[in-house]
């Protein structure tokens, strides 16, 4: 990036060039109201290709959606309204209820472990060491191939019956209990190793946050007495909290949303796609059933508002909860 | 003295030591998965899930020459063509949409912009689901199912509110005087935005054309619902089609084919490793 001292010259060495036609500064300077008129015509072209986005492609379809919800709708007749009847036999679905239960365990159980890690491998490559920069990029890589098919493939190989997983549980622990894929109950946990194992996204967020701790403070804490939990406890998790924050909201909010890896790791032969006996029914997983393979479009939209209820209720209590724990005093991560 | 400063050098290489050992600990099993599918991709398919060791004895290469028939009648390149053709429309969008907003939002002065930009934050934790039917709807009625405008339409009206957020972070942060000096020698906006500020915002284009790149490389939910013609799939398409037809028949195909596929994305991020993940940990401290 250019220096600021740079542009201070670049400034009055380029202002008498641009004066060389009179014609173009002469004219008095336009009045107040046409200037503003002007800067927000200038905003509103700058912003349109967003703003046709969002209202043709989120708010609009927000809207319809929500209609949609309380209307019987298989894309080709029309829409008929059935009040909340899309509801209560939402309510009254087994698989429906499996598919909460099914994505609150991911979510709950992933979330905190892949933060977890994130924060002590952080914490270890916080330290300055040789081989640093290597380890942080190697640990990143499966963030940006972890949702894909590939990935959900090696996953579904490596948990599958006689699979390395399935050799190890035999060889390590001696318990026979097969692949993890091929079980009801346990082919969820397949899926939170997965997202555990793409730690390094929020990792590298942690890194960064990390960096900006002033070192002052340790030193100080420790010709205090302070050992290193006590350090940790007291200065290191404090300054970090907009950090964790960040992503604790985001990961929570995208663990609501996994789709691609759900489908493909549980999806078996015979268009099965939520796994043994609905083991893996994450929720979109069920979305997506019921409104393009059932054509239930209709109480799909239903079941999309209630996962934007839930989501929304999470997010506003993780930003009613930050006053008790989130310190912006440190001016890190501040808004 | 010298018997201090030798047990602190003791203290560093002990610690040392064990801090190795731990990163390395890690490596492993954050490797294992991909170390498995290079392996496996030399293994005869009987062998893939039945044999322990992670490279065969005797590697064979039948599952990539294998490969060269294509996947039901549709040849592998097809479908890399198809993920190119998507990833790179979707990076031109993306760049052209999030710049420009993100111009408006970080130095144009208009009535509505805070509002406009809560609206546009408050997008960046919408459950994309949501919007799943509806917009299956109104494509649909347009008559653009089997194209490939649903996928790109979105990347040039800057849905993606992370990389327009990604952008106004960077542009807040280049020097003002810059502007008011191109002010004062009379360049409008467009001028100021297309000569000082886009150039400057270099590393934010390239973060986020290469996110761009990878997302759309990955994305599976978007071409499962618009595309129907295999001749149309995408890579990660045409490897859900593998996995249902051949499946465990040819479990070394499908494992040399999940390899090709992630290719170009280990190859993006070897290359661009450092952009990639100074856009993550910027995007995460500022917000």
């Amino acid at each position: 990036m250019t220096s600021p001292s740079s542009l201070k010259s670049a400034g009055p060495a380029a202002a008498p060039a641009a004066a060389g036609p009179p014609d173009r500064r002469a004219p008095r300077p336009p009045g107040l109201r046409a200037r503003r008129r002007r800067e927000n015509l200038a905003g509103y072209l700058f912003m349109s290709p967003w703003l046709c986005g969002f209202l043709l492609l989120t708010a609009g379809p927000m809207a319809v959606s929500l209609y949609l919800a309380f209307t019987d709708f298989n894309l080709f007749d029309s829409p008929k309204w059935i009040g909340l009847d899309n509801f209560s036999e939402m309510f009254g679905d087994a698989r429906w209820r499996k598919s909460v239960e099914v994505t609150l365990l991911y979510v709950v159980l992933g979330t905190p472990l892949k933060l977890a890690a994130a924060l002590g491998v952080a914490l270890l490559l916080a330290q300055k060491r040789r081989g640093q920069a290597f380890y942080r990029a190697a640990f990143y890589a499966p963030s940006l191939v972890g949702a894909s098919v590939s990935v959900a493939i090696v996953w579904k190989a490596i948990f599958s019956d006689d699979g390395p997983v399935d050799r190890a549980q035999r060889g390590l622990f001696g318990v026979d209990v097969g692949g993890w894929i091929g079980d009801p109950d346990w082919v969820l946990y397949s899926l939170v190793v997965l997202t555990v194992w793409q730690f390094g996204a929020p990792m590298v967020i942690f890194l960064a946050g990390l960096k900006q701790v002033p070192q002052e403070l340790y030193e100080a804490a420790e010709v205090d007495g302070a050992g290193p939990w006590r350090r940790f406890w007291n200065i290191t998790l404090p300054i970090l909290s907009p950090v964790m924050f960040f992503n604790v909201l985001l990961e929570t909010i995208h663990s609501f949303q996994i789709f691609a890896s759900a489908y493909i790791v549980g999806g078996g032969a015979g268009g099965n796609a939520c796994g043994p006996a609905d083991g893996s029914l994450v929720y979109t997983c069920y979305l997506y059933v019921q409104g393009f393979e059932n054509s239930r479009m209709g109480l799909a939209s239903a079941m999309a508002w209630m996962l934007l209820l839930a989501v929304g209720l999470v997010t506003a209590v993780l930003f009613w909860s930050q006053r008790r724990w989130v310190h912006y005093e440190g001016g890190v991560g501040s808004r | 003295m010298s018997a201090l400063a030798a047990a602190v050098r003791r203290r560093k290489t002990g610690g040392s030591l064990v801090w190795h050992f731990a990163a390395l600990a890690v490596l492993a099993v954050v490797l294992y998965p991909a170390v498995w599918l290079i392996g496996g991709s030399f293994k005869p398919s009987d062998d893939v899930i039945g044999s322990l060791d992670l490279f065969p004895g005797d590697p064979i290469t039948d599952n990539y020459t294998g490969l060269k028939e294509g996947i039901a009648d549709v040849s592998i390149a097809t479908f890399f063509g198809n993920s190119l053709y998507l990833a790179i429309g979707s990076v031109i969008g993306v760049l052209i949409s999030s710049s420009l907003t993100a111009y408006a939002f970080a130095r144009v002065r208009f009535a509505g912009r805070n509002i406009f930009f809560t609206l546009m934050i408050g997008t960046l934790l919408l459950p994309y689901h949501v919007l799943l039917i509806p917009q299956y709807v109104l494509f649909q009625k347009l008559g653009w199912i089997n194209t490939y405008t649903p996928l790109l339409i979105g990347k040039y009206l800057a849905i993606d509110a992370f990389f327009v957020f990604l952008m106004v972070q960077f542009i807040r942060a280049l020097p003002k005087e810059l502007d008011e000096a191109a002010r004062i020698d009379g360049c409008g906006h467009a001028r100021i935005y297309l000569s000082i500020v886009l150039p400057l915002c270099r590393p934010a284009l390239i973060t986020s054309a290469i996110f761009t790149f990878i997302n759309a490389w990955n994305d599976f939910l978007g071409p499962l619902l618009y595309l129907n013609e295999p001749q149309q799939y995408t890579v990660s398409l045409g490897l859900k089609m593998f996995v249902d037809q051949e499946g465990v028949a040819n479990y070394g195909g499908m494992i040399a084919m999940s390899l090709v596929a992630l290719l170009p994305v280990l190859a993006f991020f070897l290359i661009f490793q450092r952009f990639l993940i100074d856009g993550m940990a910027t995007s995460g401290l500022k917000g």
